[in-house]
């Protein structure tokens, strides 16, 4: 066993094991905010996979995030309300479905978006990603049937076939199991043959193209899946919090999952888990003691892309990710 | 004489007022190996930019196994049986040697969008892309990565992948480069034997090589090929003498 893979054991153990004790203590809030680790984890697992994996630095995955949230919102209020959605099809208050619907709008929209942006790279792209972003951003606050400004409130967490969603341990549950499902999908992924692809394409994208692999086709694919991966955890973020607004949408939250990956580890399996356990530890207790407690984390961050390029998985595990 | 697989007419390239390629038209034909030499500057590498898709012409046509390749990208002209070596090696610098040459047996196959089985189990990548390391007597050095080998290493590192991917022919922009006497003999015997798998079109300064190997050698003065013909031919042209071996002959 490598090293990283025993920090990475460490991680998913700790992640999981402080809840089971916090709940065992009575002390749902903290299954709560680990539960927030998990899902700020998943979204930045999605995004590893294009930025980490591809080189794709996009500035737009809140756009992803959001609607995977939104899908949650509209789908429960109008199963609540008892309002078909359009025709005869009617709202779900079921999360495997309400899943599969943010899976799906994710990558759907994922398509024109990664089809347009990928013809650009560099600063361009990042800016292109963040304006697509930004006007699903301005469409959801000016919309005002699913709450425009104010955004949606669930009235109640969402259904899961045998489980109590309502307690904050199952909900944790529910979620760490999803995080681990696509952390076992990140790693066999990076693995496989388009992982490699996807790889030699951040690396060097006109070897790949020498070799007969157009670059363009790997990346709009690795971008939609990233963003499916991103609204996966949009969908559960929403449930989390049982709301949903646009903030989820703005290019601040693009930008926390950017700095997830950074702190934890680009490219990373682990990095994003990291990542996410770090920033909401300084949330909380920096958040507890100070209204600029994002100061104290920008200088962390100052600090890792300086001297920690590998982020915290690098500095705990050393070595270089291929060899 | 067999159809050419590789049929250049009338290409020209211009970057503002520098005619970079100047109405060049030449042909590679089966079992060939054709060089192109001239002076430094005089839009070698443009052309193999050309050909192979990293540069669009301004007019002119390129056909390649009787098809005319001029509006596919580069991707689409390697997947015809393109194969290029670059002028300074580029290669997935993270990688091992063997993965950049599994990378070509995979795009050879045509099989990238797997997404669950891992390619460092997957036999029907690693056992051809060994052999390839082996052939270009790289092997030993399978698993280190690209950005650790030696000038020379890398080299012969994009050999082996142009070797992985079956080519119809091969697009080789100076392989000798930067290799030592010893090293660029070797080379020329392997190249030497290449011919008989697919045709190549070979820029290369070092003119023991080109006597060596050329069944065709077309000189490329300002973008414009100034003779073309066999290598006696080529030594013993007058023009060719005074633009371009005077120098160095």
């Amino acid at each position: 066993m490598s090293r990283e893979t025993a920090v990475n054991l460490l991680l998913a153990l700790l992640l999981l094991g402080a809840p089971l004790m916090a709940a065992g203590m009575g002390e749902p809030f903290y299954v709560t905010l680990a539960t927030r680790v998990v899902v700020l984890a998943l979204a930045a697992v999605g995004l590893n996979l294009a930025l980490g994996l591809g080189g794709l630095l996009s500035f737009g995955h809140a756009a992803f995030f959001g609607l995977g949230g939104y899908v949650a919102g509209i789908l429960a209020t109008h199963a609540f309300n008892a309002e078909p959605l359009f025709a005869d099809i009617p709202g779900t208050t079921s999360m495997p479905l309400i899943w599969i619907t943010a899976v799906a709008v994710a990558g759907l929209v994922a398509l024109p978006i990664g089809a347009i942006s990928l013809r650009t790279s560099g600063v361009y792209f990042i800016m292109i990603t963040l304006a697509f972003a930004q006007m699903i951003y301005y469409f959801a606050i000016s919309w005002p049937a699913y709450g425009g400004e104010d955004g949606l409130s669930l009235s109640m967490r969402n259904a899961f076939p045998g489980v109590n969603t309502a307690k904050p341990l199952p909900y944790f549950l529910i979620c760490y199991a999803a995080l681990m499902a696509m952390l076992v999908l990140f790693h066999r992924v990076e693995g496989s043959r388009f992982g490699s692809a996807l790889q030699a394409a951040r690396q060097n994208g006109t070897r790949l193209a020498a070799v007969g692999i157009a670059p363009f086709n790997i990346r709009l694919v690795a971008f939609a899946v990233s963003a499916m991966i991103t609204g996966f955890a949009g969908a559960l973020y929403a449930d989390l919090n049982r709301f949903v607004g646009p903030s989820m949408l703005s290019w601040h939250m693009s930008g926390e999952l950017i700095v997830l990956i950074i702190l934890g580890g680009k490219g990373r399996l682990f990095g994003p888990v990291a990542g996410a356990m770090i920033f909401v530890f300084f949330e909380y207790v920096l958040g507890g003691i100070t209204e600029r407690w994002q100061f104290f984390l920008g200088l962390i961050l100052l600090g890792i892309v300086l001297f920690a390029r590998g982020g915290l998985l690098g500095l705990l595990s050393g070595k270089p990710r291929h060899v | 004489m067999s159809e050419p697989v590789l049929e250049i007419r009338d290409l020209r390239k211009s970057f503002g007022a520098l005619k970079a390629t100047d109405g060049v038209s030449l042909e590679l034909r089966p079992g060939q190996i054709h060089a192109l030499i001239g002076p430094n500057g005089a839009g070698k590498s443009t052309l193999i930019h050309q050909i192979a898709g990293s540069l669009k012409a301004d007019s002119g046509t390129i056909r390649f196994r009787g098809r005319d390749i001029g509006g596919l990208d580069m991707a689409a002209r390697a997947r015809l049986g393109l194969a290029r070596s670059f002028q300074i090696s580029s290669l997935a610098q993270e990688f091992s040697a063997l993965r950049n040459v599994m990378l070509a047996v995979q795009a050879r196959q045509g099989s990238s969008f797997r997404f669950f089985r891992q390619v460092t189990h997957d036999k029907a990548l690693i056992e051809p892309a060994m052999a390839m390391l082996e052939r270009v007597e790289l092997a030993a050095r399978a698993h280190v990565p690209a950005a650790e080998l030696s000038h020379g290493e890398r080299r012969q590192l994009e050999i082996a992948i142009a070797l992985a991917l079956s080519p119809r022919a091969f697009l080789f922009d100076e392989p000798m480069a930067g290799m030592g006497p010893e090293g660029s003999k070797r080379l020329t015997s392997f190249l030497d034997g290449l011919r008989h798998e697919a045709p190549m079109l070979l820029v290369e300064h070092d003119m023991d090589a080109v006597f060596a190997l050329a069944d065709r050698v077309s000189v490329l003065v300002y973008g414009r090929i100034i003779a073309s013909g066999t290598v006696d031919e080529i030594r013993s042209d007058p023009d060719v003498r005074r633009a371009y071996l005077g120098e160095t002959a």
